[in-house]
């Protein structure tokens, strides 16, 4: 592989320069049931490392929402262990607290929290889970908002905005507890086309920053521009895993090949 | 090819003459009109017998004759003072909450402080009925004192909402010391003159009684809609039990069992007042129903709304506080609304039971000789004072609920 930085993301290429780096999520052979009978998850591993993007695609129903829901505990697995930032994820709710403050998410339906101001949605965060001061926490607030580039909505309630501009504070939101991995649902799923490119471009300048990301996406060129690593599930399993480039061009799994000529 | 106009245009216009009206929703098509003036017909018939009656044969001294006893019946007369000044608390308080509710936060530069034209007219009318009213000089005076008492606490909380930023904090609290001072008014006692229970009568026990179950039933109905919704077993049982089974008594068997079984129930000296006994009764059946109304409103709750909270790091009880219950409860203010409204008129009940409040001071009322025969007036003045006292509370939840914007956000 060729040393040096990506053209086109400005990352390290190399996949032997990231594991020298630290691990932030760790699952191994996750496995999950629903109602104790459909297998849902059926064994994937994988391994995300400190400043990646991780972008896992493939047809719909194939557990990667779900596998991505199992990293905050919004969904339980039975069998198998995720280690995310050295915590253990079991069913201690110390645990599983301490991981929630670790791990920001971002949904397909934004869930905002219609009741409050674009403001309080962003600060409730920091001043109910990390204690800090109403004036610490509307500071935080405020610088995000005008990363994101909606300062000047922060006193508008959720349903005054638009779904591009909600899916940005909801980014903000989830940033506000200075999370070390960002896990991203579909963020895109049920935007216009229009206002699609405003939120990818967010994200684009999230993972330049260098933040740790795994975004589940249909979005192809978001995942050729940005990703570090693309993966593809389907049916429960984890197909493949390889750099855009390869992923694209070059796919060694059939299943890889039947998926990409779908969307392609 | 025709270059049409982009420009937006304004809509063709609408009369609003009111011929056109009365023309467009009355008089449209021949069976609408037959209906019109049927209805119009019979109403005006109505009407007319109606208030014939009113003017002429009734004979409404008995309203005028009994005027305090309708409003705390055997309530020692050298301490009215003290149930004028419960009136003007209640109304103080009441006040201040009609201005915080009226002034909403949210539009800028809508921070009027005033009242609006409607407002002031409607008060003015009411001020004017109040001095045509029959009844003694200072009294009038006292109720005219009151109703200023009502305007300057809503400008006072009005005057709040801008200036203070935890208004609803100061003005929950103001209805607590002001129900402790009422119930110190009412029973006596540290400095007044003791008034037994019951002495305690007439309008002034049915408020009384409605704003204490109504204060009490309402967390309770919360912690049983929550415990429902539990995954300790224990709890989910008790509180389903609870539930269905006051869901399932009739009002006034449980207020009878209040009121003859717990005497025979509890040990000989323990000995709870009456007036404990029939509040004990309403707040555990309102709350049964609470409970459901408020699981109505929980359920509502679209269950992204409770990731997101949880993927913040909120745990359960912070996520119910901040998140939840704040949606569920706004989602269910009419379905609430309803069951306080229906306990305001329960109070009634309480006249089978014994307790002499509003409907029951009616009754003794109508057994006086020299009234006998008067049920028509005395119950329509009954009925409009429930109707005054109901729809001010109705009145109260269309506030709050413009106030938090419910529909709108």
């Amino acid at each position: 592989m060729t040393q040096g930085l990506n053209e086109t993301n400005g990352k390290a290429n190399n996949y032997a320069d990231l594991q020298t780096k630290k691990e932030v999520i760790v699952a191994t052979d996750v496995q999950k049931w629903y109602d104790n009978k459909f297998h849902v998850l059926r064994g994937v591993s994988m391994t995300v490392y400190e400043g990646e993007v991780v972008v896992i695609m493939g047809p719909s129903g194939s557990g990667k929402s779900t596998f991505i829901r199992t990293f905050n505990a919004l969904e339980a697995y039975q069998k198998g262990s995720i280690n995310i930032d050295g915590i253990e994820l079991s069913h201690d709710l110390k645990n599983i607290e301490a991981i929630r403050r670790e791990v920001g998410m971002v949904f397909q339906q934004f869930n905002l929290f219609p009741h409050l101001t674009i403001l309080e949605n962003v600060t409730l965060s920091p001043i109910w889970v990390r204690r800090y001061p109403k004036k610490k926490a509307e500071e935080i607030a405020m610088q995000l908002l005008e990363r994101v580039g909606i300062a000047e909505q922060a006193r508008k309630y959720p349903g005054q905005l638009s779904g591009g501009q909600q899916q940005r504070v909801a980014i903000a939101r989830a940033l506000a507890m200075q999370p070390k991995v960002m896990l991203f649902d579909e963020p895109t799923s049920a935007l216009d086309p229009e206002m699609v490119r405003e939120v990818l471009d967010t994200m684009k300048t999230l993972a330049q920053e260098g933040m740790t990301m795994v975004v589940v996406t249909h979005e192809v060129g978001f995942a050729r521009e940005v990703a570090d690593r693309i993966v593809l599930m389907d049916e429960g399993l984890l197909i493949e895993e390889a750099d855009p480039v390869e992923f694209f061009n070059n796919p060694k799994e059939e299943r890889t090949r039947k998926f990409l000529s779908q969307i392609l | 090819m025709t270059n049409q106009s982009v420009l937006p245009e304004s809509p063709p216009s609408v009369t609003t003459d009111v011929v056109a009206w009365v023309k467009k929703n009355l008089f449209d098509g021949w069976f609408n009109s037959l209906l019109t003036v049927g209805i119009g017909f019979a109403l005006i018939k109505f009407l007319l017998s109606f208030g014939e009656w009113v003017t002429t044969k009734a004979r409404w001294d008995v309203i005028p004759a009994n005027l305090p006893l309708f409003m705390v019946g055997r309530f020692p007369a050298s301490q009215y003072w003290r149930a004028w000044l419960i009136a003007a608390l209640l109304v103080s308080v009441g006040g201040l909450t009609w201005g915080m509710l009226t002034l909403s936060k949210e539009v800028e530069g809508n921070h009027q402080i005033g009242f609006s034209r409607n407002t002031l007219i409607g008060i003015g009318i009411l001020a004017f009925a109040i001095v045509l009213l029959p009844l003694p000089t200072p009294n009038k005076a006292m109720i005219l004192g009151i109703l200023s008492l009502a305007l300057g606490g809503c400008f006072l909380g009005r005057l709040g909402v801008r200036k203070i930023p935890i208004i609803g904090g100061v003005v929950a609290g103001a209805w607590v010391v002001s129900l402790i001072l009422v119930l110190w008014l009412l029973a006596g006692g540290f400095g007044l003159e003791t008034v037994g229970t019951d002495l305690w009568n007439g309008l002034l026990l049915t408020i009384f009684m409605a704003l204490i179950s109504i204060g009490l039933s309402f967390p309770l109905g919360m912690i049983f809609a929550l415990g429902r919704q539990s995954s300790l077993p224990i709890v989910k049982f008790f509180s389903v039990t609870y539930i269905e089974f006051f869901r399932g008594l009739p009002l006034v068997g449980i207020l009878f069992a209040a009121q003859v079984m717990l005497p025979l129930i509890l040990p000989g000296d323990w000995r709870i007042d009456r007036v404990v006994r029939a509040i004990a009764g309403l707040t555990i059946f309102t709350s049964a129903y609470l409970a459901e109304a408020i699981r109505g409103g929980l359920q509502s709750i679209p269950k992204g709304q409770i990731e997101a909270a949880s993927a913040l790091g909120l745990n359960t009880p912070l996520s119910l506080y901040l998140i939840v219950m704040p949606q569920a409860l706004r989602a269910v203010i009419p379905a609430m609304m309803n069951l306080f409204l229906s306990l305001f008129k329960d109070t009634s009940l309480l006249a089978v039971v014994g307790l002499v409040e509003l409907t029951g001071i009616s009754r003794n009322i109508l057994a006086n000789p020299n009234f006998l025969g008067r049920f028509a007036e005395v119950y329509l003045f009954v009925a409009t004072i429930y109707l005054i006292c109901c729809s001010a509370m109705s009145q109260a939840s269309k506030q709050l609920e413009a106030n938090l914007g419910v529909g709108k956000r």
